[in-house]
């Protein structure tokens, strides 16, 4: 569903991106991993639009989505979360998510019903009148995924959505993750808790200097020299 | 209430009303741009003084009616408020930049407006009074006090239509944080120039008023920055971003307004204190109610209750 070529992107010298290609299937869940700077996230701005890339394509269902504004790739159904988590500070809870559900619903009773509904499913319905700047980390990464969540999309890609949370936190994000994609939403998945990448993703794509450097099943990455050398270095060095 | 007022007030306190609700509406325009979507437009006298030219203009050489002269008026401004929110928006100019952007075309509008000779130039243009409603003009006074409730009436509920539809919902979210709107779908390039748009249009609409209030038009106050600044200050100190923000700051600051003007400058020599006044103002406002006063008395209800 997602298939991305050659995508190149420079920041003045600084080469972030350098030829990647790789693809995510229907229903699929893809882990996109890689030390600090490797790359990840600019990745994520050049596949959602916030970013420009210098060459490559990035083919969406079908459609070329290549320098397209967030908000169109959005509406083809790619929504994205941040790594720093940007809620709506002064909106209630269910404002920001229905703001994310009016692009499906434009009237905005529909919207709200669309988000009350993705609220109770992530567990925040609770504090659906409370203004967004007084929720806590793990609960603000949370509305982040509920907003998204709520612009209905078919591809999903999840910045570091479990970064800074504990073990408890981690887990019911790792089910919920788990039980969206089983509803047929495939999902592209940043993240460093190694345990929740494993066992979600069904293939796990490497990045290093921006350069894709191994990808596969979860146990073949972790086992692959490569890998091993990029996050831990060479042995003589 | 407010409907039967004038038959109580002396016509100076009518005075004061219609300034209270004229400046009300002007607020509520603005409100729509600068409140709702978080874009700080400091220029919007731009859209006052063409407004108020082309109406008066068109009535003067053209013996067109104001009643119709004030939606061409309207709409010479939302193609000027057009033009200014592409180039802002197009270019992605936020904060400071957006407003010197603004300001830099009110001061354009000002020079170019001294500089036509065929609109009066520096002179300006006087309204001869006539007192004939057809030319927008009354031998009542308080036919003026109607038209600018009517006008802060009317401004209001395009407020809150625009407040209960996704266009409201899509400008909050814009203020709130544009990359995250975009994120989930927002167009927010089109809604900022929607905001714009129809806030220019309500602000050249209100033009019409403003010439034939004043019976006179001088491009040095019609565009000049004091103007864009008493725009601005009520819906701030009122609430930027509510409904009832710019209508709380006009009952606030225009009688205010008014009496410092009327106390210090009728004595000599103090012209312009109220202009301090709004200064000291709008640094308290800063300071101790930073939404604004309609936000603080919702919250002190909802603690007494």
């Amino acid at each position: 569903m997602l298939d991305v070529s050659g995508l190149d992107k420079h920041f003045g010298g600084l080469h972030a991106v350098k030829n990647l290609s790789f693809t995510v299937g229907e229903r699929e869940i893809v882990g996109l991993i890689g030390p600090n700077g490797a790359g990840k996230t600019t990745v994520f701005g050049l596949l959602s639009g916030f970013l420009r890339p210098d060459a490559g394509q990035v083919i969406f269902r079908g459609r070329s989505i290549t320098g397209l504004p967030p908000h169109r790739v959005n509406a083809l159904g790619l929504a994205r979360t941040f790594q720093i988590v940007r809620p709506f500070p002064h909106l209630t809870v269910l404002r920001n998510v229905t703001v994310g559900a009016l692009g499906r619903h434009a009237a905005p009773a529909a919207a709200t019903q669309r988000a009350l509904a993705v609220l109770n499913e992530v567990g925040l319905a609770a504090k659906r009148d409370q203004p967004a700047a007084s929720l806590t980390l793990a609960e603000r990464k949370r509305l982040e995924l509920a907003r998204a969540l709520a612009t209905e999309p078919t591809l999903l890609l999840l910045d570091e959505v479990m970064a800074g949370l504990n073990a408890t936190e981690t887990e019911r994000i790792v089910d919920l993750v788990g039980a969206i994609n089983r509803r047929g939403v495939a999902v592209l998945l940043i993240e460093h808790v190694m345990r929740a990448v494993m066992s979600l993703s069904q293939r796990i794509v490497v990045l290093n200097y921006g350069e894709l450097i191994a990808e596969g099943r979860p146990e073949a990455v972790a086992n692959d020299p490569r890998v091993i050398e990029a996050y831990l270095g060479t042995a003589s060095a | 209430m407010l409907l039967a007022l004038p038959m109580v007030l002396s016509s100076y306190l009518v005075t004061v009303f219609v300034l209270i609700f004229f400046y009300a509406y002007l607020g509520q325009a603005w409100n729509i741009v600068g409140g709702y979507a978080g874009q700080l437009s400091a220029g919007h006298a731009a859209f006052v003084g063409v407004g108020a030219y082309a109406a008066a203009v068109l009535s003067l050489s053209a013996g067109l009616t104001p009643w119709v002269g004030m939606f061409v008026g309207g709409t010479v401004a939302a193609v000027l408020g057009g033009f200014i929110g592409f180039l802002g928006f197009r270019f992605g100019l936020r904060g400071f930049y957006f407003v010197l952007l603004t300001v830099a075309f009110a001061e354009m509008c000002r020079i170019v407006a001294n500089n036509l000779e065929w609109i009066g130039g520096a002179v300006g243009l006087y309204i001869t009074f006539t007192g004939n409603p057809w030319q927008f003009q009354f031998q009542d006074s308080r036919a003026y006090y109607y038209i600018a409730l009517g006008l802060m009436v009317a401004a209001t509920a395009v407020a809150a239509a625009i407040e209960r539809r996704r266009f409201g919902v899509y400008l909050s979210a814009i203020r709130e944080d544009e990359g995250a709107a975009e994120a989930v779908g927002v167009p927010t390039f089109r809604y900022k120039m929607f905001a714009m748009i129809v806030s220019s249009f309500l602000t050249g609409v209100g033009g019409t008023f403003y010439a034939f209030y004043l019976f006179s038009l001088q491009p040095n106050t019609v565009f000049g920055i004091p103007l864009s600044v008493e725009i601005i200050i009520r819906p701030i100190v009122g609430g930027a971003g509510t409904l009832f923000g710019p209508i709380v700051g006009s009952f606030i600051l225009s009688p205010l307004a008014e009496l410092t003007r009327f106390y210090f400058a009728a004595g000599g020599g103090w012209a312009g204190v109220h202009l301090i006044v709004y200064g000291v103002l709008l640094v308290v406002v800063v300071l101790f109610f930073p939404q604004g006063a309609v936000p603080w008395l919702r919250r002190l209800l909802r603690t007494q209750a």
